[in-house]
């Protein structure tokens, strides 16, 4: 029996991007329990329907996160839509979903570079994110902004993307797939990485489910859960199956994002091939009178946006549940038993989003 | 072994190829053309209607119609372009490029030039006039009603000419050198 012990991990700390507190109770290296507090960047996002009407709350929306501003957006542009009954044209439909996919690849390849960054490869961390570089192109071309989209809007999207430039964003994601392969290579052959990540932080099928796990985090051990098998977006005309591992590893949750972001390439060209012509928005009349629960694949797992509306301009009640608001308690439980070392890469494993949680 | 090969390609590829990053101060950043870089008016073709003032989802806007003034809060502003989606004039408009920095988060007044607030005044004041004439020529039909429809309108027609006949010539000169402009 070792002495027992509280470390305070964060607010501030070198690996979090953003502010969230763990008391790590240790009992010489090994850390017994974890309690998490967050608090520390609430905006009050949500109380915001009171100020601005709905069709300004797309805006906000979006600023719920920086990184999945995208789908925050999708998310309460696609559940206001189903209140009012709105048929979106399928042009618009598919530039979401690829848009989507866009924002997907940017997320992944961001939490490659942190996690490499975090287990002391610091070149592979520039190299993830030179490839990440390419594709805030390839957004900022086609919609205007690198990070906040500002495209959605309540019946469609606001701008088009012609032929050439799909043709010319095609030819790019060839590139960045094959610059994909060639650091999967060197994250999932290295040994050095496989030291660090294989058999740390293992959570089991049954523990991801009891803890409600979402998204990469809960698919790496072995709960094949995608939102976007729901078909939403333009993903119903789509193939493709959720990415899953057996494992639960830490190791299983960084192959399983790899897979993901070539899963995302395969996604565009397949809505590239198919996206057909048409207008992009419809014009939309009226309020939303009702209320609707929208589930939506985030970049970092499910994502939930509940909606009311009252007949007027300014909604009743929105309501966001962010993936790693659901990935916490699953953090907590991999914690335990873990090295004091593993903690940094431990908790970058579930991809946190702290300001997405706190809204 | 092998992961050192893996590298070396890496490795080799970067010590041979230009830096990825450019040399910003001295190579100038080139922004896509649809970039939503900042807000920027064409103020003599704005009617003041307040549409963007009512659409901003921070509230960085406020328009004055008599003063013909617009402004914005560049420091509040999110280039979201929610305004020049509602403009009815098409007026607005977002073009690349960030604003510059500044020492205090003032806000910046637009006014239009004197000829088009002269021009718009005499607009007004034609509408007004006719307005007025509309109006006392529905006053003077429901006072006049037996009689037939012709005839209060002839009535009607020189009435208002005592207001507006100073003012409607005047108006349209006033707006041709406007449109000059």
């Amino acid at each position: 029996m070792g002495n027992i012990s509280v470390v305070p991990f964060g607010p501030q700390h070198p690996v979090l991007p953003e502010p969230i507190h763990l008391d790590l109770v240790i009992e010489d290296e090994k850390i017994i329990k974890a309690v998490p507090s967050i608090g520390f960047v609430h905006r009050g996002l949500e109380s915001l329907i009171v100020k601005k009407d709905f069709n300004e709350m797309v805006y906000v929306a979006e600023r719920t996160c920086g990184i999945c501003s995208f789908g925050h957006g999708m998310g309460y542009v696609e559940a206001v839509e189903k209140i009012m009954n709105v048929q979106v044209p399928d042009r618009a439909r598919y530039l979401r979903t690829i848009w989507m996919e866009l924002s997907r690849m940017h997320s992944h390849l961001l939490w490659l570079g942190l996690l490499a960054d975090a287990f002391g490869y610091e070149s592979l961390f520039y190299h993830c994110w030179r490839i990440r570089e390419q594709i805030l192109d390839m957004i900022e071309e086609s919609t205007g902004g690198r990070v906040i989209f500002s495209v959605n809007k309540v019946g469609g999207v606001m701008r088009d993307m012609d032929k050439q430039m799909l043709a010319r964003f095609a030819e790019k994601l060839g590139d960045v797939e094959d610059q994909v392969i060639g650091i999967k290579k060197n994250f999932l052959n290295d040994r050095t990485v496989q030291l660090r990540l294989r058999g740390v932080g293992v959570l089991t099928k049954q523990q991801a489910h009891d803890l409600g796990c979402a998204g990469p985090f809960g698919r790496a051990s072995g709960i094949a859960t995608d939102m976007r098998t729901r078909g939403y977006g333009a993903y119903a005309d789509l193939e493709f199956e959720p990415v899953t591992s057996n494992d639960g590893d830490s190791y299983a949750r960084c192959a399983c994002r790899i897979e993901e972001l070539l899963q995302s390439i395969d996604l565009i060209r397949q809505a590239m091939g198919r996206i057909p012509e048409g207008d992009l928005f419809v014009p939309v009349k009226g309020n939303p009178d009702g209320e609707y629960f929208m589930r939506i694949e985030q970049p970092r797992g499910e994502a939930v946006y509940y909606i009311k509306g009252n007949g007027k301009p300014y909604l009743n009640r929105l309501r966001i549940r962010t993936p790693t608001f659901a990935n916490l308690p699953g953090l907590c439980e991999t914690l335990k038993g873990a090295d004091y070392a593993d903690v940094p890469i431990l908790i970058l494993t579930i991809d946190p989003c702290i300001s997405c949680t706190e809204r | 072994m092998s992961t050192f090969l893996n590298f070396t390609g890496t490795l080799l590829k970067n010590l041979v190829s230009k830096p990825v990053t450019k040399n910003y101060p001295e190579e100038p950043a080139v922004y896509p053309e649809r970039m939503r870089g900042r807000i920027v008016i064409d103020i003599d073709q704005c009617i003041s209607c307040g549409l963007c003032v009512r659409s901003c989802p921070p509230r960085c806007i406020t328009v004055d119609k008599n003063e013909g003034t617009w402004t914005i809060n560049r420091f509040d502003c999110i280039a979201c372009g929610y305004c020049a989606s509602k403009c009815p004039k098409k007026c607005l408009k977002l073009i690349p490029g960030y604003q510059k920095p500044g020492r205090s988060k003032a806000a910046v007044t637009y006014k239009k030039s004197e000829e088009v607030m002269e021009a718009e005044r005499k607009k007004a004041a034609e509408m007004a006039a006719k307005k007025a004439a509309a109006l006392k020529a529905a006053r003077e039909k429901k006072a006049a009603a037996p009689v037939s429809n012709a005839a209060p309108a002839a009535n009607a027609a020189p009435a208002p000419a005592v207001n507006t006949a100073s003012t409607a010539p005047a108006a349209n000169a006033a707006e041709k050198p406007a449109e000059k402009q």
